[in-house]
């Protein structure tokens, strides 16, 4: 076989010209799209109120502050919760990683809302005890409450995510660290850390979308936030664009952060490509 | 309202409200499956266009999963539960004017659900998609079956096959955001408890059985797709 011959049996399938039925289906979806993506510019426009505008927009930014000061207060939180959570799942001791194991399993098989329930309207029912012990001021705020269940649900999902990310570390190099006379808290930080940040970046990443969207339940606990607000706004004004407004902004916040992780992958992953 | 013990509040009957949460858990299963179907559908030709080599199609899916995975699915909800009674009206008003249109609380959670479920589902169809290798496609050409006979007769039954687990999460998370329809009046398992937990003033009590139902569907479920991993697997090993 000659050379030229090679290089024509390699060579991509030419794109199909005309209009094959996909391409006729492919533009009128997108077409679709473009026309609502007008229809709500053009709902926006018209719906437009000046009133509304100077009322609710304070409003709005101020929420949009306590979405993102609830999210990072228990993505932290959570982060400093999941260690110890990991450190019992993944331990040799029976007790200790089925206790983890039922922890993990609880706050990912049921729903965030039943959590958030549970400790605002559940923890009320002990009012008595928690005044005894000095800790109702703290759980009588829907904020608090928010936070609180907040950081449990995000512990056990990052928990899973830091298992993960460190048993994705082959064996070898906890021997071979071993072998060189590393203890184990020098070969976790030195050696297995480094490797697992960069498995675990991704889903870290995804968690904090996934918490950012999972805020706006807490509007259902009178908590002040984006969503609740924008409740607000509706309920005051029988204003639809309240919640066209709200859509946009929460689509925005998760797509510039969705980049941005997807940025930084790239950015600590430059050794690993070729 | 003379103050009852708690066995009686959980009993099955005019005082108990375990009929009542039973009932919701049947709600909420049935808001599940009867999303699952469309869910499914949708997903798996988004995975279809996403993968397609027509540029059009594959910008399309993707507005689609951008849209409705980005959004929170509380926020959705609110936006189809408040904003399709008005664009029905207006549509309907156009031939029929002195009508008034209310949506259903489980047929907007229906749809609303479907549209998230689909897109989730689609990026586990469409990894794998990628996973299936492009002689089975050559090869149903080759012995003459059209694209679409391919799809249907030798692509599909390999693709729900490697996507089962994930779909397996993707269910999970369905039955978990079923709770988000309490939101807008669906008398389900977390609206039944709420309810419950209002009248009797034991909130922390019926929370944690709502919580409880929802544990018990996930652990029956899993128990459910473990069955239907190990059949699954038998008919490929013969």
């Amino acid at each position: 076989m000659s050379v030229s011959q090679a290089i024509d049996v390699d060579r991509p399938p030419p794109q199909a010209r005309g209009w094959p039925r996909a391409r006729i289906i492919g533009y009128l979806l997108v077409g679709f799209w473009i026309a609502f993506g007008f229809g709500i510019i053009a709902y926006l426009i018209g719906a437009w109120n000046g009133e509304f505008f100077a009322r609710y927009a304070p409003a709005y930014l101020q929420g949009l502050g306590t979405t993102l000061a609830l999210v990072v207060i228990s993505m932290i939180l959570g982060a400093i919760l999941s260690l110890p959570v990991t450190y019992c799942r993944m331990s040799r001791n029976r007790f200790l990683s089925g206790l983890a194991y039922c922890y993990v399993y609880f706050f990912r098989g049921t729903p965030l809302l039943v959590q958030v329930y549970l400790i605002y309207y559940g923890l009320g029912s002990f009012r008595v005890q928690l005044e005894s012990v000095g800790l109702w001021w703290f759980f009588r705020e829907a904020f608090n409450c928010g936070v609180f269940a907040f950081a449990l649900n995000t512990a056990a999902y990052q928990a899973e995510i830091l298992r993960g990310a460190i048993e994705s570390v082959p064996r070898g190099q906890w021997e071979g660290a071993a072998s060189l006379g590393l203890h184990k808290l020098q070969t976790l930080r030195k050696v297995v850390l480094p490797q697992a940040i960069i498995v675990a970046l991704r889903p870290y990443g995804n968690e904090l979308v996934l918490m950012i969207k999972a805020s706006a339940i807490v509007a259902i606990i009178t908590v002040y936030d984006l969503m609740g607000n924008a409740k607000l706004a509706y309920a005051k004004s029988f204003d639809f664009q309240a919640y066209v407004w709200v859509a946009i902004v929460y689509l925005v916040m998760v797509e510039i952060l969705r980049h941005g992780v997807e940025w930084i992958e790239r950015r600590i992953t430059v050794h690993l490509h070729r | 309202m003379p103050a009852q013990s708690i066995w009686t509040l959980l009993s099955w009957g005019p005082d108990g409200w375990s009929d009542d949460i039973a009932y919701g858990a049947l709600v909420t299963i049935a808001l599940a499956l009867a999303t699952l179907p469309i869910g499914l559908t949708i997903g798996f030709f988004v995975a279809w266009a996403k993968q397609s080599e027509e540029p059009s199609l594959r910008l399309a899916a993707n507005i689609y999963t951008t849209v409705f995975r980005g959004l929170p699915e509380l926020v959705t909800l609110f936006l189809f539960f408040f904003g399709m009674p008005i664009l029905l009206q207006y549509v309907i008003r156009l031939f029929k004017p002195e009508a008034t249109i209310d949506v259903d609380s489980f047929i907007a959670g229906m749809i609303v659900l479907s549209l998230i479920f689909s897109s989730y589902s689609s990026e586990v169809f469409l990894s794998a998609f990628r996973a299936i290798p492009k002689g089975q496609y050559e090869g149903g050409y080759a012995i003459g079956l059209s694209k679409w006979q391919t799809m249907r007769k030798v692509i599909l039954p390999q693709l729900l096959r490697i996507a089962f687990p994930g779909l397996e999460n993707c269910w999970l998370s369905l039955l978990k955001d079923t709770a988000l329809v309490s939101v807008v009046n669906l008398a389900e398992t977390l609206r039944n408890a709420g309810v419950a937990a209002r009248v009797t003033k034991h909130a922390f009590l019926f929370y944690s059985f709502a919580a409880l139902v929802f544990l018990a569907l996930a652990i029956l479920s899993s128990i459910a797709t473990g069955f239907i991993l190990r059949s699954l697997g038998r008919r490929e090993a013969r």
